[in-house]
Formats: C-alpha cells, structure tokens, sequence
C-alpha cells in the first residue's frame, strides 16, 4: 500500500485506527465513575498527544537514524511556533498558512543551527546544538520582545491586521478556523454513561501525524534512510569508502527539524499562542525522554513515548492524597497510610519523579525502550508456546525497525 | 577604569562557581570518561547540605518563660534551640550564625559518600556504553535528585544568610585609590572566590604533588598501562569521583548566600559548567578553571550599560556564542590535549 512492505502497511493502518478511533479507546470509562479520571478523550490532551508525537517522531529521524544526539530540538518548535502566531495576526485565522509557514520558518533555522552543528559530532554537537537552543530561548525572552512577545508571550488580538480575512464582527474573538471549521468544536457523542469528544483540531493533528508518520516509514526503508543508518554504526569507515557524510546528516536534521516546526504551528493552531517556555532546555529534553523511552531507533517507538509522557502527565499529576485515600480506604487503616504514604511522593507533584525513574530504569534495562520491552514480552509468550529455546527471543531483542 | 575593575570582580565569583563545577566535571570525564550530567545536580544537593545544617541547628524545643509575659499576663512561651542547651546561648548564636561555613564540614562526609555511591552503583555499569547512553542516564538521574530535593524541601528557594561578620561590602575603590565607593564589592563575594582559589588550588596541588596523585594522573594518560603495572586505578577513580562531588557540593555550600538556593539551580549551572568544559577543552583541568573564569568575566562584561546600548541583549548569549565560535575554530577547546575526544 502507497509503496509499503506488508508488515509496514499493516503498522501504517493500525496507526489510523488508533487515531480515528482514539475518542473512544482514550475514554473507556463512564462518566461519573470512580476510573473517570483515568479518561484522556478530551480534546485539549488528545491533541498534545498527537503533536508530541509528531514532534517526536521528528527527532527520532536524527537520533534513531543518525545517533547524532541534539539537545536543542524544542528552539525548532517554538520558532515554529512564533511563526505560526505571526501568520494568524497578520494574514488569516485560517491555519493553513500558519502551519505551512512554521514548517518552513523552522526548516530555514534548522538548516542555519545544522550547518554550524553537524560540523562537530558526539558530545561536541550536544553542546553546540544546547547553546544554539538556549540562544533562542534568551533572545525570545530578552532583546526580541517586539517579535515573540517577551514574558507575556506572543497572541493573536482583535486589532491585528489580518488582511485575507475580512474584518471581525464587534464583540467576536478571534479563533483559529481551517475554511470556518473552529479548531475548538467538538460534537459530543453520548452513550450510554459515556461521553465522547469528537474534535475538529484534533482530527486535523491527528491527519498530520498520519502523514508524518507515513513519510517517517518512507524515509527509514529508503536508500536515504540506509545511510543515515550507516553513519550511526560508522561514520569513519563511511568517510573512508569516499562518501561525505554532511549532506545526508544535515538533510536528517533539516527534516527533523520541520517536523518540530510542524508541531509548533499545530500547537499554535489549536491554541493560538506562543512563549518562550516552549525553547527552554528541558523542553529539548522532553522529547529526547520521549523518543528513548518509546525506543529509539524504531518506528512505532516515538509515537508510543510520546503517548506514554503526555498521558501519564496529565492523569498522574490529577491524582492527589484524596483520591488516594479512597483507593485504600478498603484496608484496614494502618496499612493504608502506609500504601497511601509510599505512593504519594511518587504522583500529583511527584511525577517528575516518577518519569525520572522510570526514564533510568529503560537507559538502563531496555537501551530499546518500550518497544524493545514488548518485544521480550512477546519472545516469552512466543517460547512458551513453541517450547524452543532463546535463541529466538534473543533474535527478536533486537529492535525490528 | 573603575567600571572595567568592578566588572572583572563581578565576575570573578560567578567565574568560580563556573570554574568549580567546571573542575568536577572534567576531572569526572578525563578519569573515568563519563559525561555526568548529574553534576549540576550536585552542585545543588551541596546547597542544600547547608540548607539542612541551617535547619538542624535551629531545630528547637518550646520553653516557658516565667519572666516574660504576653498581654494576657500568661507566662510566653519561647522556642529555644536544642544547641543552647549543649554550647549555651552565646555559642548557640555564634554557631547558627556561622551555619553556611560549618557545613563545609558537613558536606564533605556526604557528597564523598554520594559520590561513592554513583560511582559504584550506576555509573560503573556505564563505561563501555557509548557517551549518549552515559549522558541519557546521569540526566535522568539528575532529575530524579531534583525532584527529591523538591519533595523535601519545597520548590521556593530557601534563604541562607551568611555570617553576620560577612555581610556588608568593601570599599575596593578606595583601596586601589579610585574615588570612595566607586567600587563596592561584597563580602561574601570575597570569601567565595578566595574560597574557590583554594580548593582549585588543593585539587591541583593535590594532583601534582602526591603519589596519589601521580598514579591518578598517569591513569588519566594510559589507563591500561598503569592498570598492568598492578595498580588498581578503578578504585582511585572511584575515589576521584567522591572528590569531584565534594568538589560540586563545596561549591553548592558556599554559593547558598550569593543566591538563595532552589531544587533548579543545579540545572541551571550545569548548562553553563558544559559549555565552559567544553570551551576549555574536554579533559583539561586547567582549561575547565581558566575557561570558568574567563567567561565568568565575559559575562559581566557584556552586561555592561554602554554593551548593552550597542548590542542589545548580548549578555543573554555571550556565553554561548563563545562557545560556538571556539567549538568552530579550535575543536579541542582552548587547552585540549591531542586524541582527547575529538570526535
């Protein structure tokens, strides 16, 4: 399909599924019961989902691929981000050219940061990729303010010019809109005890993430894709066969540096604003916990990183001692301040705490992350059933890109 | 002229605090080639050593005063600190006042044993897993020890004030004979970066001048060599490594009067402490030292008034447009050896 191995087609169109049918599978328990809280079908975190996974999807393209490690990612975004604003204050609400815009905004600046960056590699291009990254970050803050807004950020007001669009009526705030459609309505489908939230801005992320994860297939199984491959396993011996590495390296960090911008000016499109917070170093590092967590180096991995941070994010840090009590309440009392006290550290505010142990225990355990983990997971089962030995399973731990 | 002298000493203490962590970091990375990006964190559990000092010495017990009453003619009741009733109340005082300092004393013990404990328990697993991993784990590490440090203590930054015979500010100017208070430069400031000479010193003196030392050293050259010539040179790094966190948490402890300490401010150091290594050169102790100050003094520098009206905002960036520039011209850093991780 679409020039797709089978077993990649079939990973193709579960990813459709997942995302058409996310309202549903996201929400799986009624409103008003106990488990309602674990409900991620609203729109607001079914976007981010989405977007980080795009965005995620990106990096992985560089440091799956290529190895070359960038702790700079986020300054794509948020320049993305602020170009995105600029062209909802200036041209249209209609988010078409905003997200165009941003992916093209952010491609330039990456092309500028890796051409500097790819000239060092290993720890050197890190450092060098951070100090472009916290540049940004300052200049956003500081000297740029007419441009990104400073501390208050950058959104779009009732008095910009907007000159595709035709003037707003009196008392009408300004929403983002693809052809009238508002990025904020939903259709609310009842069931039942539940309710699902059908999102417009979320579909439109979601067919971007489609399509970028579609394209990230294309580029892992082409020729292109191989050498960005060889250069992770040996770029000295590549640049001995008489092939020069930069071209392929820098086109990697060019790509992944739109899809960044792709995800900042979908932010930008479902909430039409942008600060400076988004170039910060440990946004930069978010994704790089998302993309090793998920398993580098794979397909799927990103996406389910991504999932995985996003979701645990918003569900976690909602529980608090209350909610706990009430889970424990069916113990005796001793015994449940004692559950209710070790776990507490470990969720509302803790979840830093939780992700940054958990982040450990998969650079430690699994270097191929969740995806490796469902794979021995599955090598297990699958010895059981053929009753063969491990050689198997030790065939299958390597990640299957 | 006064202007250039105020900024050399402004920022000669952030240059310290630069040079110091800048200093663990290297010794980390040419010992035991590991890129710890826990330093930082270090930085700040050492703070908070002198953080938790603070706390303990003004631990106290309610005592009723019967000389002293409230309004309603009911004797008062008054906290007093368990230290007066060990020391008396003059020593108390003086001691909770001398808190910062006296917990050098307490911190050493505990960052060695911090240290001893990354080392052998995570870090050890680490050495023949590429730099990535080694960096991937020490972050997540790092965060980990933030996020414990804001369990505990909160995430609003906590004051600790100095001793009382610190505060205040000297006259420089009037020292070197520019006019009175042309130059006035705090205390503490002083204690810091005399503070930091000493310890960079001791480091190095340390490095140069014992047998110790010279086994170290030869290890950081050749470790396989020094290895077969029968000297267990893993249990030195591993004791190298204790120094490099006592190093950062010393650093930690000192800098809590400058800027009262908060479970971020590692991170935030730690950026900066990168950059410097790597603007002096991976594995170049002296490059780590000399680079800590001389963007410590840049840094001033560009937040300078008549700067700033030329170049608007360059103070937010020199730091890292340094290191740029250096990376793209000299790729071994100021005084990189030859072979040191080049690539």
């Amino acid at each position: 399909m679409f020039g797709l191995r089978k077993s990649d087609s079939v990973l193709l169109l579960i990813v459709i599924a997942l995302t058409v049918f996310a309202p549903f599978i996201l929400n799986p328990f009624p409103e008003n019961s106990v488990m309602a809280q674990f409900n991620a079908g609203y729109p607001d975190l079914m976007q981010r989902l989405v977007i980080f996974g795009i965005f995620a999807i990106g990096f992985n393209i560089l440091f799956g691929l290529t190895g070359y490690l960038s702790f700079g990612h986020a300054a794509f975004l948020g320049v993305g981000s602020y170009a995105g604003v600029w062209m909802i204050k200036l041209l249209t609400l209609n988010v078409i050219p905003a997200i165009v815009v941003s992916v093209i905004v952010a491609g330039a600046f990456s092309l500028l940061v890796g051409w500097i960056s790819l000239r060092r590699s290993g720890i050197y291009f890190s450092i060098l990729t951070l100090a472009f990254a916290q540049m940004s970050y300052a200049l956003a803050y500081s000297v740029l303010t007419p441009i990104t807004g400073g501390e208050t950020g950058l959104q779009p007001k009732v008095a910009d010019p907007r000159i595709l669009d035709a003037a707003l009526e009196e008392g009408v705030t300004p929403r983002a809109n693809l052809f009238g459609m508002f990025m904020n309505d939903s259709y609310e489908m009842v069931v039942g005890g539940w309710i699902f939230t059908f999102n417009v801005g979320y579909y439109i992320a979601a067919i971007c993430m489609v399509f970028a994860f579609y394209l990230s297939i294309r580029i892992f199984r082409s020729p292109f894709g191989l050498m960005l491959r060889a250069v992770k396993s040996n770029q000295q011996r590549l640049n001995y066969t008489g092939i020069e590495s930069k071209p392929y390296t820098l086109a990697a960090f060019v790509i992944s540096g739109m899809y960044a911008g792709l995800a900042g000016g979908l932010l930008v499109a479902m909430d039409t604003q942008a600060g400076a917070e988004r170039m910060f170093w440990t946004a930069s590092g978010e994704v790089v916990l998302m993309t090793i967590l998920g398993g580098a180096g794979t397909l799927i991995g990103p996406v389910l990183g991504a999932g995985f941070i996003k979701y645990f994010e918003n569900i976690v840090s909602k529980i608090n001692a209350n909610i706990l009590e009430t889970w424990f309440s069916f113990m005796p009392d001793g015994i449940s301040d004692l559950f209710v006290g070790l776990i507490y550290p470990f969720i509302g505010k803790g979840w830093h705490l939780t992700l940054g142990i958990l982040f450990m225990l998969v650079v430690i355990f699994l270097p191929g992350g969740l995806v490796q983990g469902g794979q021995k997971i599955a090598g297990m089962f699958k010895n059981k059933k053929d009753g063969s030995d491990s050689a198997t399973s030790s065939a299958s731990a390597a990640p299957a890109e | 002229m006064e202007a250039i002298v105020l900024q050399i000493l402004n920022g000669l203490d952030k240059g310290s605090a630069y040079a110091l962590i800048a200093l663990g970091l290297t010794l980390i990375f040419g010992t035991l080639g590991v890129v710890n990006f826990a330093h930082g964190a270090l930085f700040m559990i050492g703070a908070f050593c002198a953080v938790t000092l603070s706390k303990i010495l003004t631990l106290s017990h309610v005592v009723i005063d019967a000389t002293k009453k409230d309004f309603l003619g009911n004797p008062l009741k008054v906290e007093v600190p368990y230290i007066y009733d060990f020391v008396g109340e003059n020593a108390g005082n003086i001691i909770i006042d001398w808190a910062v300092p006296l917990s050098i004393l307490f911190a050493i013990p505990i960052m060695v044993l911090i240290g001893f404990i990354m080392e052998r328990g995570l870090i050890k697993h680490f050495y023949k897993r590429p730099h990535a991993d080694q960096i991937l784990v020490t972050f997540g590490l790092a965060i980990v020890m933030q996020e414990v440090i804001k369990y505990f203590y909160g995430a609003n930054p906590i004051p600790t004030p100095a001793p009382e015979a610190f505060k205040g500010s000297l006259d420089f100017g009037a020292m070197l004979g520019f006019e009175a208070n042309s130059i006035i430069y705090p205390y503490w400031r002083l204690v810091y970066f005399s503070f930091a000479a000493v310890i960079i010193g001791g480091v190095f003196a340390f490095l140069q001048f014992t047998t110790f030392g010279m086994v170290v050293r030869a290890g950081m050259a050749d470790r396989e060599t020094v290895g077969l010539l029968g000297i267990n040179i893993d249990k030195r790094f591993t004791i190298m490594f204790g120094l490099a966190a006592a190093v950062a948490g010393l650093a930690g402890v000192m800098y809590t009067p400058i800027n009262s300490p908060n479970y971020h401010m590692g991170m935030d150091f730690l950026v900066l402490s990168f950059v410097v290594v790597v603007v002096g050169g991976m594995g170049s102790l002296s490059g780590a030292v000399l680079a800590g100050f001389l963007l410590g003094i840049l840094e001033s520098f560009a937040s300078m008034t008549a700067v700033l009206e030329t170049l608007p905002g360059i103070n937010q960036i020199i730091i890292y447009l340094v290191a740029i520039i250096v990376l793209l011209t000299r790729p071994r850093g100021l005084m990189g050896k030859a072979g040191v991780m080049e690539e």
